[in-house]
């Protein structure tokens, strides 16, 4: 169960999900800069990659069809390496009205969509199998300024309240008919012009930011009236069984093979 | 999907790997030098004020008008932030909004993270801290100063910002100057409409509601603002000559690339522009010697810095403004 929509923790039992923040962090940053080092054409080592994540996901319990479907979702930057198909060079795979689509383009284009795809699983494994909480200390663990640590907790906290603030705008605006209706005769349904619009929205920010900045003098203050002196106090970080680092050895090693299976058979 | 504000954050697998280290290292200095700043002009109160401006320009971002056929504006925040809490606070705020984006929503990479910092919450503010102080004092604190001042800043944000991103693309071979580029560059300069509209409109209830917050004029009288709005000038007018020239040799580009060994070894020979574009010397030439002239912009603004931050002054603009609003809750 999600306590708020925007939360995209999803708790289950699973392995992943009981294994230390800190060590997920560190294996899920390490697997993404291992695909990021993967040269372009790599594919047996693209698959290696992929399986090893599917057999993340399949651990971790999300549920393999809603991980690929979520990863799916943030694609279309993918067309910002469109263009490689074309100004790539090299031997030309085919020829559509006189443009010649270049062999090697196409593959440079689809390694940069594969790794790009494969990395965002596994950042998807990890926000969904890490409760925020955990990834403050995982932050915490890993030696991140513990000012921002702080900073990022106290966001944290107030997210759900701006954002329920600021949907709540949203509703009392499309009450108010400030929204762009899209059937219905043209001119009467609409909601003013688009500067009108864009105006009135801005209008929504401001007071969302003033109401936020007082909000933000108020917590200051119940929090000073608490004994908060600007030293953010918690509480020591929990050992790492021994089991733990073990998967995190393991986890390692396979991170080597990949790149080297990688290096190895794209002959560099 | 409610929660894609701009089409601006670099996912993984875009950006080679040693330009995502560079951009990393880069973004970091900037963050520690901001955690600094900041702690010296709010001490304790910079956590609970960070945290809480950083979730709500995360919530501002939510807000969308329809502008047709399903499409919508949206806020970034970069410039709105800037003109209310001044340069080093707006690094803050927005590489905790950019930082949660993509550790939780998947906005923008793990490893291209530094990048995208670097992009939206520094060149971003930059860019906009530099806009919105030298239109302010040409106005001479007069009203118009803070609408036209906050437009521009929001605009060029945001244009300044996708050309930022197109370039480390180009630089990372992953999509060609000549088409990146330009097509960053237009969409983003439509996007930044919506931006400054949006800006000018909740600028426009600020100044009615708590003109305070908006105390225009001395804010560059100490040694930091007057850093940071060379530093803003400096990167806006290295994007501006770096942007077309790239475009128009994307061959220099992909070429400094690979002389940097930034591209995969294994690649075939570099771009093949179409044909009667060729500008074989003279272009990658120009080209790498501008790159070369970003990062020794970037090299002198830390020097600078460096400088400005050991004769540190304790009062800023940002101080000014909080006392001044102490006083105005206090009155109220």
């Amino acid at each position: 169960m999600h306590f708020h929509f925007l939360d995209p923790y999803l708790p289950r039992d699973s392995a992943i999900h009981a294994l230390d923040p800190r060590i997920k962090l560190m294996l899920a940053i390490g697997f993404i800069l291992c695909v990021a080092l993967m040269p372009s054409g790599a594919w047996m080592a693209y698959a290696l990659a992929f399986a090893l994540m599917l057999a993340v996901i399949l651990f971790s319990d999300l549920g393999v069809i809603a991980v690929l479907k979520k990863s799916a979702l943030a694609l279309p930057f993918v067309l910002a390496a469109l263009p490689l198909i074309f100004t790539a060079g090299g031997p030309a795979l085919a020829t559509i009205g006189g443009v010649a689509i270049s062999a090697s383009g196409v593959a440079r284009f689809v390694s940069i969509a594969v790794k790009s795809w494969v990395s965002l699983q596994m950042a998807i494994v990890l926000a969904s199998s890490t409760s925020f909480p955990d990834l403050l200390l995982a932050m915490r663990g890993l030696h991140f300024p513990r000012i921002f640590v702080s900073i990022f907790g106290l966001m944290w906290r107030y997210l759900f309240v701006l954002a329920d603030e600021a949907l709540r705008m949203m509703r009392a605006r499309a009450a108010r008919s400030g929204e762009l209706e899209r059937s219905g005769p043209a001119r009467s349904s609409y909601g003013g012009s688009l500067a009108w619009r864009a105006r009135v929205t801005g209008g929504m920010a401001g007071s969302l930011f003033l109401r936020a900045i007082e909000r933000g003098d108020r917590i200051y203050l119940a929090m000073a009236s608490r004994g908060y002196d600007g030293e953010i106090r918690a509480f020591p970080l929990p050992r790492i069984p021994p089991d733990q680092w073990l998967v995190f050895g393991m986890g390692l090693v396979a991170l080597v093979l990949l790149l080297l299976v990688a290096l190895l058979l794209s002959g560099v | 999907m409610l929660l894609k504000p701009v089409a601006m954050h670099i996912p993984d697998g875009f950006l080679s790997v040693p330009v995502a280290i560079f951009l990393w290292v880069v973004s970091i200095i900037f963050i520690a030098i901001a955690l600094r700043r900041v702690n010296q002009t709010l001490g304790e109160r910079q956590v609970p004020l960070m945290g809480v401006l950083a979730a709500c320009i995360f919530a501002g971002q939510m807000l969308n008008f329809a502008v047709a056929g399903g499409t919508s504006g949206h806020l970034l925040g970069a410039a709105l932030a800037v003109i209310l809490l001044g340069p080093w606070a707006s690094i803050l705020v927005m590489t905790c909004v950019v930082g949660v984006q993509a550790l939780l929503f998947q906005d923008g990479g793990l490893l291209a993270l530094g990048g995208n910092i670097f992009n939206m919450a520094i060149v971003g503010t930059f860019v906009a801290y530099a806009t919105y102080s030298l239109i302010n004092k040409m106005a001479g604190g007069k009203k118009w100063g803070v609408f036209a001042g906050g437009a521009a800043a929001a605009w060029l944000s945001i244009f300044l910002t996708a050309l930022a991103a197109a370039i480390e693309l180009a630089a990372s071979g992953t999509s060609p100057a000549n088409v990146g580029v330009p097509a960053m560059g237009a969409v983003h300069a439509l996007i930044g409409i919506g931006e400054a509209l949006i800006t000018v409109g909740a600028l426009s209830v600020i100044y009615a509601a708590r003109r305070d917050l908006l105390a225009p004029g001395e804010s560059s009288s100490t040694t930091s603002s007057r850093t940071v709005l060379v530093g803003g000038l400096l990167m806006a007018l290295a994007l501006a000559v770096a942007s077309p020239l790239a475009s128009a040799n994307p061959d220099g580009l992909e070429w400094v690339a690979e002389q940097q060994g930034f591209l995969d070894k294994a690649q075939p020979a570099p771009f093949q522009v179409i044909s009667g574009y060729n500008f074989p010397g003279v272009g990658n030439v120009e080209v790498s010697t501008i790159l070369a002239g970003i990062v020794g912009v970037l090299v002198v603004l830390f020097l600078v810095m460096a400088i400005a931050y050991s004769r540190r002054r304790k009062i800023t603009n940002y101080e000014l403004r909080i006392t001044d609003k102490e006083a105005t809750t206090r009155n109220s």
